[in-house]
C-alpha cells in the first residue's frame, strides 16, 4: 500500500497534505508558546524550559521535544520531497508555453514553490539562529531564550528575514489547508466557504502572532 | 467584420511549429469560430497554399472533437465549445490568438490538432460497467437515488475534449478523470469495479505523463461542461476509500 501510495500524483499529494497538517499544527502550538514573550523573561524563559521537561516523569529530560523533532523533520522530508517530484512531474507535462499567456490563478496558488522554498530556507537559519546559536547576533546563551529573542529582533536582517517568512507562511497555508482539505476528499459543495474561511483565518492569525514577536522587540514592548 | 488571425502552424509531430498571421475579410458575427476557420481554408485554398488542420465533428457541441486555445482561452471567451462560440464575441479589427491543447501527453499531429488517445487509454483502464447488454433493462430494476443520478448526470456531462488538461498550468487530467470515474462510482451499475476503477484510472493518468493537481482552479473556469472543481475532491476520496480497501486484501 505504501508503494501504491508513493507512486501515485494522489498520493504524494495525500503525503503532502498529511505533512502539512501535521506542520500546521505544530506551528499553532508553537505561536501560542511565542506570545509568552508578552509576558515577561520570567514566564518565556519558565515555558522554554518546560518544553524539555513534559511529560516527566514518564519521559525523561527532553525525550517528548526530540520526539516532536523527529516528527517534524520526518514531515519536512516528506513535505518538500513530494513537492519537489511532483513539481519537476508538472513541468514536465507542460513542456511549451501558450504564446497568448495571461495571468492565471490566485496570488498564493502560484507562490506555493517559492513560498515554500523560502520557508525551507528559513527554518534553517531559524534553527541556527535560535535553536543551535550558530548565526546568532551577540552572544548566545542557552536556556536564555528571551534574551537571544531579543538579540536576533535587535538587527535589522533578523527582522527583515522573519516577517518576510511569516508573510511567505501566510499565503502558503492560505492555499494550503484549502488544498489538504481537497486532497484528503474532506472537501464539498457546501463546505467550501467554510474552508476557505478556516484557511483565511489560520493564515492570518499565524502571519500576525507570529510577527507580534519582532513587532514586539522593535516597538520596545519586548526588551 | 474583418479580422487579423495568428494561428500555429506546425507541419507534424516532428516539426518545430510558430504562429503565422493571417487577415480574414467578410466574416459574419453570426458565423462559428470553426466556419470563420473554414473561411480562412477555403482563401488558403484557392491561394494554393496547405490549410489551417482543426479537430471537429459534430458542430453542436455535443461530442468533444473541437478544441483550440483562443486568446489564451480553452474554446475561447465563453463557456462553450469552440464549434458554439460565435463571432459577435469578438470586434471588428481583433487579433485573435489560436494555438493548439498544450501538454505533454497531447502531442500536436498538425497545426492546432492534438493526439487525444491518452484520454481513449485512461478510459480503457476503468471507464466502463461490466453490465450486461442488450436490450435495456426495466427503469426501476435497480433504484438510484435523485441526489446520485443528479451527481452522476452532472459528471457524464464530459464530453472528454481536453479543455482541462489545455488550461491546468500543470497540464493534469485529473477534472477528465474524476468526472469519469465520479460518474460511474456513484452508481449501483459502477459499484462492482468502484474500487479497481479509480486506482485504475488513476494509474493510467500518471501513466501518460499528465501532471498532478495543485488545485489552482483553472480546469473547472475553463471546462465547457461545467464540471466543478469539487469533483477532484470527490475523486481523491474515492482513490483513497479504495487504497485503504485494496490494502486490507
Amino acid at each position: 500500500m505504501a508503494r501504491s501510495v508513493w507512486g501515485s500524483t494522489v498520493g504524494k499529494k495525500t503525503v503532502m497534505a498529511v505533512s502539512g497538517l501535521i506542520m500546521l499544527l505544530y506551528l499553532v502550538a508553537h505561536m501560542i508558546g511565542n506570545l509568552k514573550i508578552y509576558f515577561g523573561a520570567g514566564e518565556f524563559n519558565h515555558y522554554g524550559h518546560w518544553l524539555r521537561t513534559v511529560g516527566e516523569p514518564f519521559m525523561h529530560y527532553e525525550w517528548t521535544l526530540w520526539l516532536i523533532r523527529v516528527v517534524l523533520v520526518v514531515a519536512v522530508v516528506a513535505h518538500a520531497v513530494s513537492a519537489y517530484q511532483l513539481s519537476r512531474r508538472d513541468i514536465k507535462a507542460r513542456p511549451s508555453k501558450y504564446v497568448h499567456a495571461r495571468p492565471r490563478a490566485s496570488y498564493a496558488t502560484r507562490t506555493m514553490r517559492w513560498g515554500g522554498i523560502i520557508l525551507g530556507l528559513f527554518v534553517v537559519w531559524h534553527l541556527l539562529d535560535l535553536t543551535t546559536g550558530t548565526v546568532h547576533p551577540g552572544g548566545f546563551q542557552e536556556g536564555h531564550p528571551y534574551q537571544n529573542v531579543v538579540d536576533t529582533f535587535s538587527t535589522w536582517y533578523g527582522n527583515v528575514i522573519y516577517i518576510v517568512a511569516m508573510l511567505a507562511l501566510g499565503l502558503h497555508i492560505r492555499h494550503g489547508f484549502w488544498s489538504a482539505a481537497q486532497t484528503l476528499g474532506v472537501g464539498s459543495r457546501t463546505r467550501d466557504r467554510a474552508l476557505k474561511t478556516i484557511a483565511n483565518v489560520l493564515a492570518a492569525l499565524l502571519t500576525v502572532g507570529f510577527i507580534a514577536v519582532p513587532v514586539g522587540v522593535m516597538t520596545g514592548v519586548v526588551s | 467584420m474583418k479580422l487579423t488571425l495568428r494561428v500555429w502552424r506546425q507541419q507534424n509531430a516532428a516539426a518545430e511549429g510558430a504562429m503565422s498571421t493571417y487577415e480574414v475579410d467578410g466574416i459574419s458575427s453570426d458565423m462559428s469560430f470553426l466556419e470563420m476557420l473554414d473561411t480562412l481554408n477555403e482563401e488558403l485554398i484557392l491561394k494554393g497554399e496547405d490549410p489551417v488542420a482543426f479537430d471537429h465533428d459534430c458542430r453542436e457541441g455535443i461530442c468533444g472533437a473541437c478544441s483550440l486555445v483562443i486568446n489564451g482561452d480553452a474554446h475561447g471567451p465563453e463557456r462553450t465549445t469552440t464549434c458554439q462560440l460565435h463571432m459577435r464575441s469578438f470586434k471588428d479589427g481583433d487579433t485573435i490568438d489560436i494555438e493548439p491543447w498544450r501538454a505533454a501527453a497531447f502531442p500536436v499531429v498538425k497545426d492546432l490538432v492534438v493526439d487525444r488517445s491518452a484520454f481513449d487509454r485512461i478510459i480503457q483502464a476503468g471507464g466502463y460497467v461490466t453490465a450486461p447488454t442488450g436490450a435495456a433493462p426495466e427503469a426501476h430494476a435497480t433504484p438510484v437515488p435523485k441526489a446520485d443520478a443528479d451527481f452522476a448526470f452532472e459528471h457524464a456531462e464530459c464530453i472528454g475534449c481536453g479543455a482541462c488538461v489545455a488550461a491546468c498550468p500543470n497540464g493534469a487530467a485529473m477534472l477528465f478523470t474524476s468526472a469519469k470515474i465520479n460518474h460511474l462510482n456513484v452508481l449501483p451499475q459502477g459499484a462492482p469495479e468502484r474500487e479497481s476503477r479509480v486506482l485504475d484510472m488513476v494509474a493510467q493518468m500518471d501513466e501518460e505523463g499528465f501532471g498532478g493537481c495543485t488545485l489552482t482552479g483553472e480546469c473547472a473556469t475553463a471546462c465547457p461542461k461545467g464540471i466543478p472543481l469539487v469533483s477532484i475532491t470527490s475523486m481523491n476520496k474515492e482513490w483513497l476509500r479504495a487504497t485503504r480497501k485494496s490494502g486490507r486484501r
